[in-house]
């Protein structure tokens, strides 16, 4: 373990100095002590972001050094400098071709691998014929090297490289007698492919089982480039996809867990076309420990499983229905694992485990962590919501949090305890005056907007109503549009209910005159005029209007729909399976996925089926979907969690609470047996650009407060082209 | 892929710095100082802007960034920083800014064979050592034939092992780690207990040995079908690339080639039955708004032969507290304000032993009175020859064509730092 001391060339240097240094060693230099010396000084300075780019034939001229070592450090200069002296480059092409012969596979390697980094004109016609030879190289580690050189060169030139016949040079190579090589060639197939004007890349069984017989042999990386283009293997038949699947199940032991994604993605693809029951049960059984192992591995590692998780349990709950302890944060996680474990005990909670969950979420709700206090409060009135029996527990949770006082638990709390409200009528309504005693310590609209709307809807109840709205309303023109609309319907509310009283008329009164005169918001003062104009004309449909039932809220729409989850495991491990996105919808140039139809494909998963065709998806600026919160115009927004931007606005939105039953009422035979399982619904009428821009309305406030890729928003230039 | 590889120093200056695709510059660097290490709040390690993603993992305030534009394969991505944080540890002795400056050179050389065009390559140290070396070596046609062997190695089923070691004395080493984690209710209920536990090899053998390794294991995929006997139950396993996956599944053997010298042979997690071999007692009483009473009780439940050592409990104080008062028998007890905690430590702590600490921390007053969190007690510990899961191991044996006779050691740690905790 000799450790060099080559720290002190981390310095800054001036070209004309180190200039002098290479030409210094030209004369006298024992070992080459002087010339290796300056070379480091040039490549600490690129590294450190100095131009070394004057230096150019100086460190071009070392290349006569039998040095392996020398030699690599002019290969890194040529690598960050090659491409912006094109016409001096034509200098080293002989040394290269030189290299590209040598008797060392490891040189002549060596030599390919540079020149290909190299992608211009000169270097890559010196590099074609070469090339043809490397690939028939009898060194497997030439041949794996070239491969990848292919895939370089495609990138650089599409077309001159599918003409000069690499690409299907290429595809020799995946019945290679040597698994590294079939794996690289995987690779290099799979990045042509995965480019829209790319070439098509389809295996079919007699050339997916001679990769499945090469995985084997290979590295963890390879086993990763062979698993990952199983996705393009498409089962004709049931049994093709059964027999594969057998085969890789026991990849999900590998120790590596780029490796057990992989196998899992591919095994999630595959039980679309599988018909034996009993396979996929077999199959979800052995999925769910390796994930669970994730959680043991470094933070990084954990975070990439548990966004997976929750995105493979909202498909196959039987993955880990009884594993709801193993999510349960440990006090020095990383506060972005345990957001994302709280989204994951959320999702297991039921009956059986609510009291465990429920104490672990109070456990969370005295943390130091702002947000994730924040949304462990919000998750115990979800619980509420979701499990019938725990929510008189989750209520008296929730009090208990609001005597602490601290005013961000305090409007969390005020904000489920509304949606509690909804969700079971005529139950809860006791603890009204507790809230009202904490009205002053809401400072926020979402917190606001809600104590309003509770006052509103029960100000039959509530005996000083008309008092409290009248303090609220008292800064009704400074408040945001959130609060002031659900002022605004509080008070025709409060009308209704307390008609006879004349403060109450002068409040109403007050209220829908600020709203049609003073707001310039349109949505506010049409709704003010709808109300005065129905209060005006006919008093009693205004009460059955206003006061109407409301449907009951459920969080059957809380999980994704299916046919959109089947397309979103497509890319499991993934960028997008991190942000619960397609890539298409946030990554410019890649093409889209989606099952394959085929007479295997099972009826429910064809049912749902969402299609991609191939071509530019992207789109700039995506929609919608920056972070931040909601707009209130969102979209529909069914889901309890989500705290409605107004009620009423809510309500008109809500889908008929019987939508669930004629949706699909045959036994749903491919998802697994989940207690809560709502039956699936049919897709949305979607922008038939983005299948999903309905998907942030389905998941409520949560999955929009998730992680997720910035954009730009309000600029013009692509932060693409900024970054170059 | 990956399209450029980089390594920050804690100030955010570039140490390292490679780009395999021609989609970005160097400059791309800025902006992961700027949103990542300047960034005072960073809450993921995957940060994406427009179609560009940085992964970035961290290790002894350096940060190893990896970035890309595909929809990358984020598993593989952060796997890939894990492996090269190891090559170098194996490599250089650690990884940390004076170790990554000082061998520049061949970290690059290591790059550029472990990485092309941003998809890993063969990264078996043992492999990367015969032809990347801390010295240089000098090309020439002598080296041909080694080389060919190098490139067999490399791109080889076995591509772990090199076909021509020899040891005078033939040896391997086992050691059973488990690490154990709790988390107790401040009930006394146990929330969660689960061993993770991992077997470390070290083989000294000569040729190429077929080993076979067996454990009182019992692999359960199915809870619901019931336990018997003394078989310890995995709740899963995972080998190392060398392990034959397919005969494990259908024989339930664990046979393999080892890699020459030490690697992880086995990863696996136990669920059930876990011993958990020290029970702390704490009981803490807040009296008034201006004191904290604590007696804690730990207590080692395990053979009265066997000893916990290098224990050190870390008790949560209140935020505001401005001094306390330790009284211990054994071993040491003192607060630490900038931590808010109590650290004591116990050199040693013997089987069936109960060790008490009896504290009073002194809080001021405060103008705004928050309920204190009461963060839970985490406990460190090692305890030697002692499985929390109850695994042994039941026999290696190795067979190599020479048939050598072959000394093998085995040794059982159970150990908790940092995932040992219990609220109060």
């Amino acid at each position: 373990m000799t450790s060099a001391q080559d720290g002190k060339f981390f310095q800054r240097g001036k070209t004309e100095e180190l200039r002098a240094e290479l030409q210094a060693a030209e004369g006298k230099d024992k070992k080459y002590i002087k010339r290796k010396t300056a070379l480091k000084k040039i490549v600490a300075n690129i590294t450190m972001g100095n131009d070394m780019s004057p230096l150019y034939t100086d460190v071009v001229h070392c290349l006569g050094t039998p040095l392996l070592e020398v030699k690599k450090m002019v290969y890194l200069f040529l690598i960050s400098y090659g491409r912006s002296k094109p016409e001096q480059i034509t200098y080293v092409i002989p040394n290269f071709l030189q290299d590209c012969n040598d008797r060392n596979p490891l040189i002549r390697a060596l030599a390919i691998r540079t020149m290909s980094y190299i992608p211009i004109p000169s270097v890559t016609d010196a590099l074609a014929e070469t090339l043809r030879h490397c690939l028939k190289d009898r060194d497997a580690y030439v041949r794996k090297t070239a491969a990848i050189c292919v895939a370089k060169l495609y990138v650089a030139d599409p077309r001159r490289t599918e003409k000069a016949g690499y690409v299907e040079m290429l595809r020799d190579l995946l019945l290679d007698s040597n698994a590294t090589v079939v794996a690289n060639a995987v690779a290099a197939l799979s990045e042509i492919a995965e480019r829209h004007d790319g070439v098509s890349f389809q295996l079919n069984l007699v050339v997916a089982n001679k990769l499945l017989a090469a995985l084997n042999d290979n590295s963890e990386w390879g086993q990763v480039y062979i698993l990952d283009a199983l996705l393009r293997f498409v089962p004709q038949e049931h049994a093709d996809a059964e027999i594969m699947a057998e085969r890789i199940v026991v990849q999900l032991q590998h120790a590596n867990s780029a490796v057990v994604l992989t196998t899992i993605k591919i095994l999630l693809y595959l039980m679309n076309y599988v018909e034996n029951r009993r396979l996929i049960e077999h199959i979800c059984k052995k999925m769910g420990p390796p994930l669970v192992t994730m959680l043991s591995s470094g933070p990084e590692v954990q975070y990439v499983a548990l966004r997976n998780i929750l995105l493979i349990i909202q498909r196959r709950p039987m993955v880990l229905k009884n594993d709801v302890k193993v999510f349960f944060c440990k006090y020095n996680d990383p506060v972005y694992i345990k957001l994302a474990k709280l989204e994951i005990i959320y999702r297991l909670a039921r009956a059986e485990n609510a009291p465990e969950v429920l104490a672990e979420l109070q456990e969370y709700a005295s943390e130091v962590d702002i947000d994730f206090v924040r949304k462990a409060v919000r998750s115990i009135g979800r619980l509420a919501i979701k499990v019938e029996e725990a929510s008189s527990a989750c209520i008296n949770a929730l009090l208990d949090l609001i005597d602490t006082k601290v005013t961000y638990v305090v409007q969390e709390a005020v904000i489920v305890i509304r949606d509690v409200f909804r969700r079971y009528p005529g139950r809860y309504e006791g603890v009204i005056p507790k809230l009202c005693e904490h009205m002053d310590l809401l400072d926020e609209s979402e917190s606001k907007a809600a104590i309003i709307w509770i006052i509103g809807q029960f100000s039959d109840r509530i005996d000083n109503a008309d008092d409290l709205l009248d303090d609220l309303v008292y800064t009704f023109l400074e408040e945001n549009v959130e609060v002031q609309l659900a002022l605004l319907t509080a008070s025709v509310k409060l009308f209704i209910h307390k008609s006879q009283k004349p403060s109450v008329k002068e409040l109403v009164h007050k209220v829908l005159k600020w709203a049609t005169e003073e707001i310039d918001n349109p949505d506010l003062r049409d709704r003010g005029f709808m109300y005065w104009r129905l209060l005006a004309i006919n008093p009693a449909t205004a009460k059955e209007i206003v006061l109407a039932e409301k449907p009951a809220i459920t969080t059957d729409s809380d999980r994704m729909d299916r046919g959109a989850l089947d397309q979103l495991l497509l890319h499991t491990g993934t960028l997008g399976s991190i942000y619960h996105k397609n890539p298409e919808t946030f990554i410019r140039g890649v093409a889209g996925r989606s099952l394959p139809d085929t007479p295997a494909l099972n009826n429910h998963s064809r049912a749902v089926l969402i299609s991609t065709g191939r071509g530019a998806q992207y789109m700039n600026p995506p929609i919608s979907v920056a972070a931040g919160p909601i707009e209130p115009s969102a979209g529909p927004s069914t889901v309890g969690n989500q705290a409605p931007s107004s009620p009423e606005a809510d309500e008109r939105l809500l889908p008929s609470g019987s939508d669930g039953q004629d949706a699909d009422t045959s036994i749903d035979k491919d998802r697994d047996a989940d207690e809560h399982a709502a039956p699936t619904r049919p897709p949305a009428p979607m922008d038939v650009n983005d299948p999903y821009s309905n998907l942030d309305g389905a998941f409520g406030g949560y999955i929009a407060d998730g992680p997720r890729p910035m954009q730009n928003r309000g600029q013009n230039n692509d932060l693409d082209d900024l970054l170059l | 892929m990956i399209s450029a590889f980089f390594i920050f120093n804690q100030k955010g200056e570039v140490l390292i710095s490679r780009l395999f695709r021609t989609d970005f510059k160097r400059s791309i660097a800025d902006v992961f100082r700027i949103q990542v290490v300047s960034n005072p709040d960073v809450r993921s390690p995957i940060i994406t802007l427009g179609s560009t993603s940085f992964f970035h993992t961290r290790v002894n305030n350096l940060y190893v960034v990896a970035v890309t534009k595909s929809n990358a394969n984020a598993a593989l991505i952060f796997e890939f920083c894990y492996k090269f944080i190891n090559i170098a540890k194996s490599y250089f002795g650690k990884v940390d800014e004076e170790s990554v400056k000082n061998n520049f050179v061949v970290i690059y050389e290591l790059i550029d064979e472990i990485v092309d065009f941003g998809y890993p390559q063969n990264s078996e140290i043992d492999t990367l050592k015969t032809y990347i070396t801390t010295e240089s070596v000098v090309s020439s046609a002598v080296a041909v034939e080694e080389s060919s062997k190098i490139t067999a190695q490399a791109t080889g089923a076995t591509s772990w092992r090199r076909g021509d070691v020899k040891y005078k004395k033939n040896e391997a080493f086992v050691d059973v780690i488990e690490n154990v984690n709790l988390i107790m209710s401040a009930k006394g209920n146990v929330l969660r207990a689960d061993v993770d536990g991992h077997i470390q090899m070290r083989a000294y053998l000569s040729g190429t040995p077929e080993c076979k390794f067996g454990l009182n294991d019992k692999l359960v995929i199915d809870k619901s079908q019931g336990s018997g006997g003394d078989a310890v139950e995995l709740d899963d396993c995972h080998f190392h690339q060398c392990v034959r996956l397919h005969e494990f599944d259908l024989t339930r053997t664990i046979s393999f080639v080892p890699p020459d010298g030490e690697f992880e042979l086995m990863r696996y997690r136990s669920t059930t039955n876990v011993k958990l071999p020290l029970r702390v007692l704490p009981t803490v009483t807040e009296i008034g708004t201006s004191q904290v009473s604590y007696a804690v009780t730990v207590k080692a439940n395990f053979n009265s032969k066997l000893s916990a050592t290098n224990v050190v409990l870390r008790i949560p104080t209140p935020l505001n507290t401005t001094n306390v008062e330790c009284k211990v028998a054994n071993g040491k007890a003192k607060y630490v304000p900038a931590e808010n905690v109590i650290v004591w430590k116990i050199p040693r702590i013997q089987g069936g032993q109960e060790c008490t600490l009896s504290a009073n921390a002194e809080l001021t007053s405060m103008t705004t009175r928050q309920v204190w969190a009461r963060p839970p007690i985490d406990v460190d510990f090692q305890v030697l020859m002692f499985t929390s899961s109850g695994l042994i191991v039941r026999f290696l044996k190795v067979f190599e064509k020479s048939g050598y006779t072959s000394i093998k050691w085995v040794r059982y740690l159970t150990k908790a730092s940092g995932t040992y905790q219990i609220r109060f």
